[in-house]
């Protein structure tokens, strides 16, 4: 009888073994997985693939940065001087435009003669950049300068400042914008969510009376139960119109609509964690405050919240987590323009709400995919920082003194 | 100078202090002794309105100190418990420094004067006997000290406000014997400057401490008589059943 308890036991602690290290294996493969799909971004070159970037060879221009390209091809710069050229008008030619100067037959069987074609225009324009597939690429042609072309770089990644990934020839994959949105939309949102937050945890720890409390607390905890849809949906509803109207703004979906939704929505985790971390306080600690003739205030103050400092501190941080996590209400309300925050009241749009909205439509293993998925590995990067940062604080013992 | 006078006390609907009434004198150590739930504690903790922070506690009777009853409507509990000082069961530093322990009654006081802190952070450890060992050390966590070295600690941080009555719950329960001998030679010294009060489960303390002594059982004062008297030749068969160990 013992020895069959002994072996159901040892069954059930390999199973409870097994289960966490599955679980455990299962998380890693998913970062791994991330990173893997994230990381092949930069092997990519810098325009869509299987394109070629070609000049005549007189102009004098021999590299483009890749926001050169892309400002050429959006006509901001016009002129080959602005780009380190001489002077002459650019002449943008894409692909297709090769039809609209030859017939079908011209360009012969199966576009046979088209690389061809494709020399000859390049040839007559001195100053054109032409964008079109490599398999047209005219060889031998001596007046036909191929563009030496890149491949993605981690600096144009982390440092460009435009997010336009479908943009053509030259997808722009700066994720400035977006880290810098989701920062800025998170630190509002807990510049309003803490003062708000650790009162009410003061509140419900120390002064409401018990029936307040047990009627407050579940409420406050169900807030954290409502869908984040909801919270957008509301959010669009009530808050953006109110913004919009309140501010005479063009447009109510802004920075300040995602910051606020993020901080109701951050609340609930500041206030019980923060509340737990309080009443957590020894009753000794604050008989002692008391004892020595310090008010109720006092002794919250210099004894209670010092005393739930790490506590307080790791709701905060858990806070911040949520709110820069957080997907869809801040994509249903902040607007969602990738553009360099300046204001709170202007669109931003933050790195979940631009996975959620673009991998639809990304195809799988392209460029823009990759690029979505290496917004999440920083997601995840700046979420552990976080969460880690919690840890830490959360276990730094309260002994160590002030 | 503490003077009970037909206090009842409840929790709830418990009876905790049946009609008792007591009268200590200044500069003298009454000791309270008693079978655990005798409601010894809860009459110390009268002194100092302690009893306030629970929930459906209801009193009658006066408790006067000084001829001025506490519990009247315009004492202010904060200002009272500075005149009367308390140290609990288990030693309770808060997670400050040491220096910072002792300053904290001062520090809530209003009194922002360094070198006057300075001064009775230095005085009150040495009225606890705690100086010498903590002098250099005074920025340090008052979490490294031992448990007897922080009961004097939380002793030197009640004496910082000048109080004029101590009050003693179980001091030294949580103490080794040694820890335990320096607080009972604390509070013989305290005795010429302050008014104490003190719990004890230990009979043997209570002697060597105290000089006179209240007996409690279930919420009724059995007995109140000077300790020698009370230890030697007491009036009652339930305190010479209790001190002898009969049961308790």
């Amino acid at each position: 009888m013992n020895r069959l308890r002994k072996i159901g036991e040892r069954i059930v602690e390999v199973m409870l073994t097994l289960s966490g290290s599955i679980t455990s294996l299962a998380i890693l493969l998913i970062i791994l997985f991330l990173f893997k799909e994230g990381i092949g971004l930069f092997n990519n070159p810098e325009i869509e693939k299987g394109y070629v970037l070609c000049l005549n060879s007189s102009n004098p221009v021999e590299k483009l940065t890749p926001y050169q390209i892309k400002q050429i091809f959006d006509s901001e710069i016009e002129n080959w001087k602005e780009a380190g050229g001489t002077d002459g008008e650019i002449m943008l030619f894409r692909f297709d435009e090769i039809f609209n100067m030859y017939s079908d037959e011209e360009l012969g069987e199966d576009y046979a003669l088209l690389p061809q074609k494709l020399g000859e225009v390049i040839a007559q324009n001195p100053d054109i950049i032409a964008f079109f597939p490599e398999k047209y690429l005219p060889e031998g042609n001596r007046s036909v300068k191929k563009l030496p072309l890149e491949n993605i770089q981690v600096q144009d990644f982390f440092g460009g400042k435009e997010w336009l990934p479908t943009a053509t020839p030259m997808a722009q994959f700066g994720v400035l914008p977006l880290i810098l949105g989701t920062l800025w939309v998170s630190l509002f949102a807990i510049l309003i969510a803490l003062p708000l937050g650790l009162g009410v945890a003061i509140y419900l720890s120390e002064l409401a009376n018990e029936r307040t409390r047990k009627l407050l607390k579940p409420t406050i905890e169900l807030l954290a139960g409502i869908p984040s849809v909801v919270y957008g949906f509301f959010g669009l509803a009530v808050i953006v119109p109110l913004i919009q109207r309140t501010g005479h703004l063009p447009v109510g979906e802004t920075a300040l609509a995602g910051s606020l939704i993020l901080a109701v929505m951050a609340l609930p985790t500041i206030i019980t964690l923060a509340e737990d971390a309080m009443r957590n306080t020894p009753r000794a600690m604050r008989e002692a405050g008391l004892a020595l003739g310090a008010t109720q205030w006092q002794t919250i103050y210099s004894v209670v919240i010092p005393y739930a400092a790490s506590g307080i501190t790791a709701a905060v941080v858990l806070g911040i987590g949520r709110a820069i996590g957080e997907t869809m209400a801040v994509l249903m309300v902040t607007g969602n323009a990738a553009v360099m925050p300046h204001s709170l009241f202007e669109p931003v749009r933050t790195i979940p709400a631009t996975i959620a909205a673009e991998l639809g439509e990304a195809p799988a293993g392209g460029t823009h995919y990759q690029a979505l998925f290496l917004l999440g590995c920083i997601l995840f990067i700046i979420t552990m920082i976080i969460s880690i940062s919690a840890e830490v604080i959360s276990k730094k013992q309260i002994n160590q003194g002030l | 100078m503490i003077e009970t006078k037909n206090i009842n006390f409840y929790y709830g609907d418990f009876h905790a202090l049946k009609d008792i009434s007591m009268e200590m004198q200044a500069h003298t150590v009454t000791a309270l002794i008693g079978p655990s739930g005798c409601g010894k504690s809860t009459f110390l903790r009268l002194f100092n309105r302690m009893n306030d922070l629970i929930d459906g506690t209801r009193l009658t009777g006066e408790c006067l100190i000084e001829g001025e009853n506490i519990y009247h409507k315009s004492v202010q509990v904060d200002e009272l418990r500075k005149k009367v000082g308390m140290v609990f069961q288990k030693p309770n530093p808060f997670p400050k420094s040491i220096f910072e322990n002792v300053a904290y009654g001062l520090r809530v006081n209003h009194i922002g004067d360094k070198s006057y802190i300075t001064q009775r952070v230095e005085e009150s450890l040495r009225d606890a006997a705690l100086w010498d060992e903590v002098k250099d050390k005074l920025k340090k966590s008052a979490f490294e000290l031992s448990g007897g070295q922080q009961q004097r600690l939380c002793i030197a941080r009640a004496l910082a406000i000048s109080p004029s009555i101590l009050l003693m719950d179980e001091p030294a329960s949580a103490l080794d014997p040694i820890s335990t001998s320096k607080i009972e030679e604390l509070i013989h010294s305290l005795k010429k400057d302050y008014t104490i009060v003190i719990v004890t489960h230990n009979m043997q303390q209570a002697a060597r401490v105290s000089d006179k002594t209240g007996f409690f059982m279930l919420g009724e004062l059995i007995e109140y008589n000077d300790t020698k008297k009370m230890f030697l030749n007491p009036e009652k068969e339930q305190t010479q059943n209790y001190i002898t160990g009969r049961f308790g």
